[in-house]
């Protein structure tokens, strides 16, 4: 196997021996989301084992990578019992971190990150930190508008937020993980 | 027996009558439960997504911290929390290298030995035996037992009963005088994480869920996971959209139908923080 390539390098990372899939096919039938994708599970796991070049790039910026949900339907299934979502994660992070992310997958990735900045912020989520971080970083600023009156209404959003005490370890846990992002 | 308890962000915002009615049926069962001094958030699906070191030292820090409060056991009824926090203890104990990468990091000890319960573990032990002397007003409906994803896949990891079919909520509801139905959509995919950034993939995927549930007779759906509540409860203008007709079927927590069946108030079990408007009478 190529050393350099990208499924010695997922292989490595995951444990996952990507040349025991057979294209069986389960996990792209049992897929809630599989209908949606550009490349479907069985697809990718496939370009991987071929591991030219061009595929792995296609695979990087992807939008498939974003889609999947980690519901975990397709690993539950494969009968290779071959971690799939696991593979997933190390291709998205990849992929975040190359900068090679699908302009079409651009409101996911922007919530994620959102989500971890509000969680650096505090660690703890504050919803409405959460909500708004994204609104700025994704620019649908008019999404949901009724909602957040609505859920303050049930006492579900809270105007300020939770923090926790132990600061220094919280910032430590961040420290250098986005780091070397390309953008 | 110390038992702890971690409730994750979710149960301090938008879910908290789940947080509401399980403290409200431990106290009726007398059962004490320990919250984690100064826990933080688990990382959930975004940590997961951009970083692996992430998804593991934010959870293992909670493990961390309830082993220094030298707590037993470790409820944790979020299902998404408990799925990280369970898969970071599994992989940590499966690689000594990487337990001690995060406990270095962490600058704490971490024997990674804590015992997670999910909560309808955490009922089974100790609510579901004292159920017979608790429960005052049996419920009387069909209700679908919704359980979702992260409650029992990867079944290897959750050590789940049946994933394709579970059966410990059903089992419980039965307890409560409830009549589960059977149906299939048990452990689809609600749409989890992409409430905010795919609403209408949720509105799909939740969409045939609801239907489903309605079509088969149920009068509510129980859930267990707070990704599953707000997307099945608060995303119901999604799901209406999608399937292009309006569906009345309330949906609750394990938690507030055993808060109701104990004979506790709906304004005790939370009912009056959901969106879908709860009216549940005897239909049989």
């Amino acid at each position: 196997m190529d050393k350099e390539g990208l499924s010695f390098k997922v292989s490595q990372a995951t444990g996952v021996n990507i040349r025991e899939c057979y294209q069986c096919g389960k996990c792209t039938a049992g897929c809630p989301v599989g209908e949606r994708m550009d490349l479907r599970p069985s697809v990718i796991m496939r370009m991987l084992q071929s591991g030219d070049s061009a595929s792995e790039e296609e695979i990087l910026r992807s939008n498939s990578i974003w889609l999947c949900l980690t519901c975990e339907t397709c690993y539950s299934r494969c009968p290779m019992e071959l971690d799939i979502p696991k593979v997933f994660d190390y291709l998205r992070e990849k992929s975040y971190a190359e900068g090679k992310v699908n302009a079409q997958s651009s409101d996911i990735v922007t919530f994620h990150k959102s989500f971890l900045n509000a969680v650096e912020r505090n660690g703890r989520l504050h919803e409405m930190s959460l909500i708004l971080d994204y609104k700025i970083h994704s620019g649908n600023l008019f999404q949901d508008v009724t909602l957040a009156p609505e859920m303050y209404g049930k006492g579900k959003l809270h105007i300020l937020p939770e923090r926790i005490k132990d600061r220094k370890g919280l910032a430590r846990l961040f420290k250098d993980q986005f780091k070397k992002r390309k953008s | 027996m110390k038992i702890g308890f971690y409730p994750g962000c979710s149960l301090t915002g938008s879910s908290r009558e789940y947080n509401e009615s399980l403290l409200a049926i431990a106290k009726e069962a007398g059962v004490e439960l320990f919250e984690i001094k100064d826990w933080n958030c688990c990382g959930a699906t975004a940590a997961h997504n951009l970083s692996k070191e992430l998804s593991l030292s934010l959870p293992a820090r909670n493990l961390a911290l309830a082993e220094l409060e030298e707590m037993d056991e470790l409820v944790v009824p979020c299902a998404a929390c408990f799925n990280r926090l369970v898969m970071t203890q599994h992989e940590l104990s499966e690689k000594e290298d990487v337990r001690k990468v995060i406990s270095e990091k962490l600058q704490m000890p971490l024997k990674n030995n804590v015992k997670i319960y999910n909560v309808l573990q955490f009922l089974e032990k100790h609510i579901v035996p004292r159920l017979d002397q608790l429960v005052k007003n049996p419920l009387t409906y069909d209700v679908a037992c919704y359980y979702g994803c992260l409650l029992v896949r990867p079944q290897k990891v959750m050590k789940s009963d049946r994933f394709e079919d579970p059966m410990s909520m059903d089992v419980i509801m039965t307890k409560l005088g409830a009549n589960p139905i059977d149906w299939p959509f048990k452990t689809e995919c609600c749409g989890a994480g992409f409430s905010v950034s795919k609403t209408e993939i949720v509105g799909e995927l939740s969409g045939k869920i609801v239907r489903n549930a309605t079509d088969r007779g149920a009068k509510a759906i129980v859930v267990a996971c707070p990704m599953c509540h707000s997307n099945l409860d608060m995303r119901r203008p999604a799901i209406n959209t999608y399937l292009n007709m309006k569906m009345d079927i309330p949906v609750i927590y394990i938690t507030q139908a055993i808060a109701l069946a104990m004979g506790l108030t709906p304004c005790q079990a939370g009912i009056q923080r959901h969106f879908v408007p709860v009216n549940l009478t005897v239909n049989r």
